[in-house]
């Protein structure tokens, strides 16, 4: 199994391929994926690798995902974010930021009674796109987007 | 040993507000200190909420997660006296775990 899983973790396609059984119960994401830290996603450098590892390059934009924040954030150190879905059976939110030196900033599960809600902190670099993944139990993913102006970057201080 | 998780949970009805303080530097790797030395990366990487021993949340953390991070988290049925533990591991293996009972 655990062959399996990093066979099925290694690359892009490997993500699409999982796709089609997430609903199934075959593979429960919360369950398997999270017990391990997904390096491939959280490292990449671009906001098109970070997505493409996720397994959500192919994400619909939605307006069931709410992502709420400050216009203009003076410090870009800590930067609230608070973001609601709306997806039936949304299993997993995942908050990027497009141009921060490694975009993929937390992917968060649900499970039991856990409402899809979640807000939380980031740092951000620069001016930037911030968007929202939402992974429901169909397998489809959903994004939305909200842009945030940092007067003054989070990474390097 | 890492500082204590302080974990706040409000019930109105049927929905619980959960918060979450974890206190960590969750340095970059890319900060420098004064000396002009890299500081090295140290930064939460997963964490998970159980409410009675069962998940309720798991995350996965990057380096972009502010210091001190604060969360905030919504769940139905949650009621005084259930027990919430609430546990991160960082990059480097350091880990907490802390728990209270809802009031």
């Amino acid at each position: 199994m655990i062959e399996l899983r990093r066979k099925l973790l290694k690359g892009g396609t490997a993500a699409a391929l999982l796709a089609p059984w997430l609903g199934t119960g075959l593979l429960v994401p919360g369950r398997i994926l999270a017990a391990e830290w997904n390096r491939a996603a959280f490292t990449a450098r671009t906001i098109g690798e970070a997505l493409k590892a996720f397994g959500a390059a192919a994400a619909t934009e939605s307006r069931d995902v709410l992502i709420i924040g400050p216009e203009i954030a003076e410090n870009g150190a800590k930067v609230e974010v608070e973001i609601t879905s709306h997806i039936p059976g949304t299993r997993n939110i995942a908050v990027f930021a497009d141009k921060n030196p490694m975009p993929l900033c937390a992917a968060i599960d649900f499970a039991g009674a856990a409402l899809p809600y979640c807000r939380l902190q980031l740092k951000l670099a620069e001016t930037t796109r911030v968007r929202a993944v939402v992974k429901a139990g169909d397998g489809k993913s959903h994004v939305a987007f909200r842009e945030i102006r940092v007067t003054l970057g989070g990474c390097g201080g | 040993m890492a500082d204590q998780i302080k974990i706040r949970a409000q019930v109105q009805g049927d929905i619980a507000d959960l918060r979450i303080l974890m206190q960590h530097p969750m340095e970059t790797g890319q900060r420098k200190d004064e000396k002009g030395q890299i500081v090295a990366a140290n930064f939460i990487q997963t964490f998970a909420v159980l409410h009675n021993g069962k998940p309720l949340i798991d995350g996965q953390l990057n380096t972009s997660v502010s210091k001190n991070p604060l969360f905030a988290f919504k769940a139905r049925g949650i009621k005084a006296g259930d027990r919430l533990t609430v546990n991160w591991t960082d990059n480097v293996g350091d880990r907490r775990q802390d728990e209270i009972i809802v009031a």
